[in-house]
């Protein structure tokens, strides 16, 4: 008899999801569904509202990755705007994307997955998490907690607050950066460089350990997304969108996100709020991509800094041309805490960054605009279509964890496949199906329920809906 | 001009016989909260906000139109008119759509400074969200309708100090709309001076100067108190 196994909720992650995995009448995995059962209606309700708003308001979505969003939205009021923002403006908007990327990055490593990869799969779900962690190694943790403090203060100290800092607006940012500031953020990088050098030996000596995770967690032929530098090298807040496929090889580049509708489809499916974006040569869905620093580094040919260069040689030695373990992102991702640390200690020595010069004054010139940018989780998407007056008539927004949708369900399929045999639950399963969906660092929304006690709710469910089993812990 | 004596709060306080109950106060130190009023601008009494108790009457009276009177016993801050003003408050929150977290006057709003005041941290009655509109047909200045209250200081600083009469309201109760002219979109109006004097007058971020983002927009109320002097007092003080 068909079955189905419910995981709900998915924990620690950002937002609220459920995981269905679907058994055939022998008890084989036919089918494995990744469904995100939360609503937000950003896309209507901003619609009415001032342009100069959107900065303000789309940063709401999110509390853990509100810079990401200020930035793309600022982008694309710029395109409305139809400006050239001043050169410090930009230098601090990227300073800022940088300071997200290690907030983010590290509050995913240390807080949501070292409990997984450290305490291992297994251990009791009211120990898994970042307070065991403490327990079993407060040193480790300490470092990864102040690390992601630090990306925090880097915002802070250029926005003028850690979450939801209305700073960057259309044709610029409201506020200089303090030479007092500046002196702060720099105090702190060599303890910070030196967490996420410890991170990486860490996290490497473990792959050892987790070989048959990176065969099986998401680990198949797929597209890879990002923005890349004009040179190629890795990029996060300009440049131009690039694909390249599983085998290293560049397939489209030099793409304008301004028309990113003639590559990416937008697929919706009736089991989930989350749409599923693809690239549109490929169809639906064997147009399917990967976002995310996974993808950031197999896009890009070097990241331009030394310490994060030698590491992305060594990563890439994991894959033949591109790197496809998803397992892999939380490797892609400490290389990108290290390389975002180089960068800002660059960005710090640039004496313009205290320029006043700060914001291009202009009106309505443009009937719509795209902002793109690199949020921790992949490429971001805003496009506004506003008015003669700078009303918002239309928003679409292309959220990075929407591109994985389609890699997070293959996934959740690879690990049930590898890890369901026969007709009982089996419990390894659950852990590391959730597991495996945490390397995509997937932000459903706002809240993080990164607690212990929240119940991992699974249910076999026959085909004629009767429950044959359940188990609630 | 004769003196007045009353006591407001137990304080024995002196004041013209023209004065009202909220010059008086004030003169003496006391608070009490207001929202349509501003000064410069002939009152109103519209928000309720300055209601205080008087000795020998039910009625709780506006402080800011009722003039003082001998002998007068006035209290302005009962347990009652604490519960008045929250619920006055927590009305005038859920009547339209007051985001604080997005507007521009966020940090520069009386109606939000009054809000933590009064210690309103959650509003007991159903949220409204009336669907309104926002017009930015002027090429400097937008009104929101979403975060009006109708305190109306934008009519009569329109209509009495800048002589221009643009603004007015049409409807009736909670269907009322601060509107422009014949009603017709601001940017059309063909009496607007684009002064600017109603923006600087208003308590929340319903007028504003185009481009603001959040928290952006601050007001100069000096500059009305300068205008009102100079022309009242003829002296010119910045």
């Amino acid at each position: 008899m068909a079955r189905r196994i419910l995981i709900d909720p998915v924990t620690r992650i950002e937002g609220h999801a459920k995981i269905t995995v679907y058994l055939d009448d022998e008890g084989n995995v036919s089918d494995a569904r990744f469904h995100v059962v939360e609503f937000r209606g950003f896309e209507k309700f901003c619609e009415g509202r001032p342009l100069g708003e959107m900065p303000g308001i789309t940063p709401r979505i999110c509390g853990i990755c509100p810079v990401s969003h200020l930035l793309a939205s600022a982008k694309a009021a710029d395109a409305i705007l139809a400006v050239r923002i001043p050169p410090a403006a930009d230098k601090l908007r990227r300073l800022m994307n940088l300071g997200q990327f290690v907030q983010s990055h590290a509050l995913s490593f240390f807080h949501l997955s070292a409990p997984d990869l450290l305490l291992g799969w297994d251990t009791p779900p009211a120990t898994r998490n970042v307070f065991g962690l403490a327990a079993a190694n407060p040193d480790l943790a300490r470092a990864g907690i102040r690390l992601r403090q630090f990306g925090q203060e880097v915002i802070e100290a250029v926005g003028g607050k850690k979450i939801h800092p209305a700073w960057a607006v259309p044709g610029g940012v409201r506020e200089p950066l303090s030479a007092e500031a500046r002196d702060r953020i720099k105090s702190r990088l060599p303890e910070s460089l030196a967490t996420a050098q410890t991170a990486l030996q860490v996290f490497k000596g473990l792959l050892k350990k987790f070989k048959a995770e990176t065969k099986v967690f998401g680990n198949f032929p797929s597209l890879f997304m990002g923005l890349v530098a004009p040179d190629g090298s890795w990029e996060h807040y300009g440049g131009h969108l690039r694909f390249v496929d599983s085998g290293g090889e560049v397939i489209a580049d030099e793409l304008e996100a301004a028309r990113y509708a003639e590559f990416i489809g937008e697929a919706v499916e009736p089991w989930s709020y989350l749409k599923s974006p693809y690239y549109k040569p490929l169809g639906y869905p064997d147009g399917m991509y990967r976002v995310g620093p996974l993808a950031r580094l197999n896009i890009c040919e070097r990241i331009g800094t030394p310490l994060a260069d030698a590491e992305l040689d060594e990563f890439r030695s994991h894959g033949q041309g591109a790197v496809t373990s998803s397992f892999l992102y939380h490797h892609a991702r400490l290389i990108e805490i290290l390389a975002c640390l180089e960068k800002i200690q660059e960005a710090l020595e640039d004496a313009d960054l205290l320029s006043t010069r700060l914001r291009a004054d202009a009106g309505i010139n443009m009937p719509e605009g795209v902002g793109v940018s690199e949020a921790p989780r992949g490429t971001l998407f805003h496009h506004y279509q506003v008015d003669e007056n700078g009303l918002i008539r239309k928003v679409n927004m292309i959220i990075a964890t929407g591109q994985n949708n389609l890699a997070m369900n293959r996934t959740v399929a690879q690990i049930a496949r590898h890890y369901v045999r026969g007709d009982t639950i089996p419990e390894p399963m659950l852990n590391r199906v959730e597991a495996g969906i945490r390397a995509f660092d997937p932000c459903l929304s706002c809240s993080t329920h990164a607690d212990g006690r929240m119940a991992l709710h699974v249910r076999l469910v026959a085909a004629d809906g009767t429950v044959l089993d359940e188990a609630v812990r | 001009m004769a003196a007045k004596t009353l006591t407001i709060d137990g304080q024995m306080v002196g004041a013209a016989e023209d004065q009202t109950i909220l010059e008086a106060a004030r003169d003496a130190g006391i608070p009490i909260p207001t929202l349509c009023h501003l000064d410069g601008l002939d009152s109103v009494g519209a928000c309720r906000l300055c209601l205080v108790e008087i000795a020998g009457s039910h009625k709780l009276q506006p402080a800011c139109v009722t003039v003082v009177a001998e002998g007068m016993e006035v209290r302005t801050n009962t347990e009652r008119l604490q519960k008045y003003r929250r619920l006055i408050l927590e009305l005038l929150l859920a009547e339209r759509n007051h985001i604080c977290s997005v507007c521009v006057a966020n940090g520069h709003c009386e109606l939000q400074r009054l809000a933590a005041a009064h210690g309103i941290d959650h509003v007991r009655y159903g949220y409204q969200c009336p669907k309104l509109e926002v017009d930015v047909t002027h090429p400097i200045f937008g009104l929101d309708h979403s975060r009006c209250v109708l305190c109306m200081r934008c009519v009569r600083v329109c209509w009495y100090i800048e002589g221009a009469g643009t603004k007015n309201v049409s409807g009736r109760g909670s269907g009322s709309r601060i509107i422009d002219d014949l009603c017709q979109p601001w940017g059309e109006s063909e009496t607007c001076t684009s002064c600017g004097k109603c923006v600087h007058a208003c308590p929340t971020g319903a007028l504003f100067y185009k481009g603001a983002t959040v928290a952006e927009m601050e007001r100069d109320r000096g500059k009305l108190e300068f205008i009102v002097r100079a022309r009242e007092k003829k002296q010119w003080i910045v």
